[in-house]
């Protein structure tokens, strides 16, 4: 599925968050957005599938535009990965990626669902969780059970906001990995935010930098990452390495008030 | 964090998840039949002797008359005096727990219930303007009714209207609730301190609640409300599920969560406001009767709706039998013995099962 995001425009009252957006995905491909908080990345995200409803521009998938489809019918085609999630209340994992089939399903659940969801979970090698209480699960776990919910709403474009920030570096590597070959075996889309720019470099086919609510510099890794990008976007001095064909970044120190 | 153990096939997995489905259907069960046995010792208790197999077949004995016999006596007792205020009880109990149970989990907030948001408040200032004041909407008999009726709706209609409003979170409706809550008790309390002291006692009567106003005409309006509207809400229990999760996820999964919240809330506003109209402000049991169920079965809504009703029935009547039998011939208020046994009952699972939240 082809995924356009066309002069799309955001803004609260008057104030615009984010605006001149263009990005294309193509099926497969991975999108990293990244940029200084609060420059607009989690506002770009719900725009695409209208969590939040952009002030002008279009959102066309496969040409189509999302406008004048159903929230159930963009919920059959665009997957969503939250930041966090926190429950109030016990909720069992099964039952939490059974919630991803609801875009599917009418009043009743079917084997067919039932089926589908241990599907999801062995994908994700979480199947022995599957009645384990969400809230208990670490970290790790919860995020990889919030993707299986994803997954199991069968989408061809994944958005996902921040996937690892509140992961440690082993299980940040695991989750990107799975992305990377969900996005290659089953040919889904996928935008994500991530802040860390080297799991950019790593992980994705086009990096988007955003810098004050537009797109600053747009491309594959090594063009977008570098040093010159970095200290204007971040206002960051940051040395840029080239590890095995990729750039690698080490931040050295930011910037002072009489530098330029 | 929890270990991974050896690693389930598909089949066990399904079988595990099969089992606990079972569970949640056995609670039921289970509570179901709770619920017989209390309406039968319900309905043999009073100063008629009445065994629990009088009362039963008295019960049956208008729907089978060949198959199951008995006394004029018992017939006329348990038909006229009793089943009335039991299937009220019933009605009202199962009312309230799910309007509880599904407030809840909309507003994610586990003190949601028809007493916190202010609906309670708002019938018990109706029926005090039509008691004190004589004022109301509907004249005659129904003016104390139609008027607790319609304020409780009134204070659901602004708690829609908030909810209706761009960027109402839960949180928000739970504030308006509990201000709502105040507004209409402080009202109350001024119409009662300026009423005749005859007026102030019957409408400090009508607040505390209980099952005794209880007549056939009351149990079949607040029936036929209640087999209207739990099926919509079952409807939408895959929905209520997922808007546990969060709005911005419930609505990546294309719920529409402002939708189905100002819907739910009009639902069950409409089921409370049908029942404690009849009965007066009873406390607890739509703030207890869901955590209890919740406790036990866990939160999908396609059983907690009907399990909580069953639960909150088992409550409000049992609580019903204490308050006639424990100190006869008077009959203490409900509404006040389940706010005696609510209180220490909600403190004792927050102790016990403090992972819960």
């Amino acid at each position: 599925m082809k995924l356009k995001i066309n002069d799309v425009e955001f803004r609260y009252a008057s104030t615009p968050i984010i605006e001149n957006i263009c990005i294309e995905v193509a099926p497969s491909e991975i999108v990293i957005i990244c940029g200084p908080n609060g420059v607009g990345k989690s506002t770009l995200i719900r725009c695409i599938n209208r969590i939040l409803k952009p002030r002008n521009g279009g959102i066309l998938l496969d040409g189509l535009e999302i406008k004048n489809m159903s929230m159930i019918e963009i919920a059959r085609q665009i997957g969503y990965v939250s930041q966090s999630s926190s429950n109030v209340f016990p909720v069992t994992v099964f039952d939490m990626v059974l919630m991803g089939r609801r875009p599917h399903i009418g009043w009743r659940s079917s084997e067919m669902d039932e089926e589908k969801v241990v599907k999801v979970l062995k994908l994700m090698e979480i199947e022995d969780l599957a009645l384990c209480d969400f809230n208990e699960l670490s970290g790790g776990q919860q995020q990889k059970v919030i993707i299986s919910r994803a997954l199991a709403q069968e989408p061809d474009v994944l958005l996902l906001d921040e996937p690892t920030s509140n992961l440690d570096i082993r299980h940040q590597l695991e989750v990107m990995e799975i992305i990377k070959n969900l996005a290659a075996e089953k040919g889904i889309s996928v935008i994500m935010a991530v802040h860390d720019l080297n799991l950019a470099s790593r992980y994705a086919d086009k990096v988007i930098m955003m810098k004050d609510g537009s797109i600053f510099s747009a491309g594959d890794p090594t063009s977008v990452l570098t040093h010159e990008n970095i200290f204007s976007v971040y206002g960051v001095i940051a040395v840029v390495k080239n590890e095995s064909g990729k750039p690698y970044i080490v931040p050295i120190r930011h910037r002072r008030q009489n530098e330029m | 964090m929890t270990k991974v153990k050896t690693t389930a096939t598909s089949n066990e997995i399904k079988e595990q998840y099969q089992k606990f489905i079972g569970r949640k259907i056995t609670f039921i069960l289970f509570s179901l039949f709770l619920l017989v046995l209390i309406f039968g010792i319900s309905a043999s208790l009073g100063s008629a002797d009445i065994t629990i197999w009088d009362a039963y077949a008295a019960f049956l004995h208008r729907f089978f008359p060949s198959h199951f016999h008995t006394s004029w006596l018992a017939e006329t007792c348990v038909w006229d005096l009793r089943l009335p205020r039991i299937f009220l009880g019933i009605f009202t109990g199962a009312s309230l727990a799910i309007a509880g149970a599904v407030m809840q989990g909309i507003l994610r907030n586990p003190l949601a219930s028809p007493y916190t948001l202010g609906i309670s408040a708002g019938a018990g200032f109706g029926a005090s303007l039509a008691i004190i004041a004589g004022a109301g909407f509907v004249g005659g008999e129904y003016l104390i009714i139609g008027n607790a009726f319609i304020f409780a709706l009134v204070c659901s209609f602004i708690i829609i209207a908030f909810a209706s409003r761009r960027g109402a979170t839960p949180e928000t409706m739970i504030l308006v609730g509990i201000a709502i809550l105040y507004i209409f008790s402080s009202a109350t309390i001024l119409l009662q301190y300026f009423g005749e002291e005859e007026a102030v006692v019957e409408s400090l009567f009508w607040m505390v609640g209980g099952l005794d106003r209880a007549s056939w005409d009351k149990v079949f309006m607040s029936g036929i409300m209640l087999a209207c509207t739990v099926p919509l809400l079952m409807i939408k229990s895959w929905d209520l599920n997922v808007m546990a999760v969060g709005d911005e996820t419930a609505k990546s999964i294309g719920v529409n969560v402002k939708r189905i919240r100002i819907f739910t809330l009009s639902i069950t506003s409409l089921m409370v406001a049908s029942t404690v109209c009849f009965t007066g402000t009873i406390g607890f049991i739509g703030l207890v009767a869901p955590h209890i169920t919740r406790m036990v079965i866990g939160g999908d809504n396609r059983f907690l709706i009907p399990a909580s009703g069953i639960v909150g029935a088992v409550l409000l009547v049992g609580a019903d039998i204490f308050a006639r039998n424990i100190i006869p011939p008077v009959i203490v208020p409900v509404g006040a013995i389940t706010a005696c046994m609510g209180g220490p009952l909600l403190l004792y699972l927050v102790i016990k099962r403090r992972k819960y939240w």
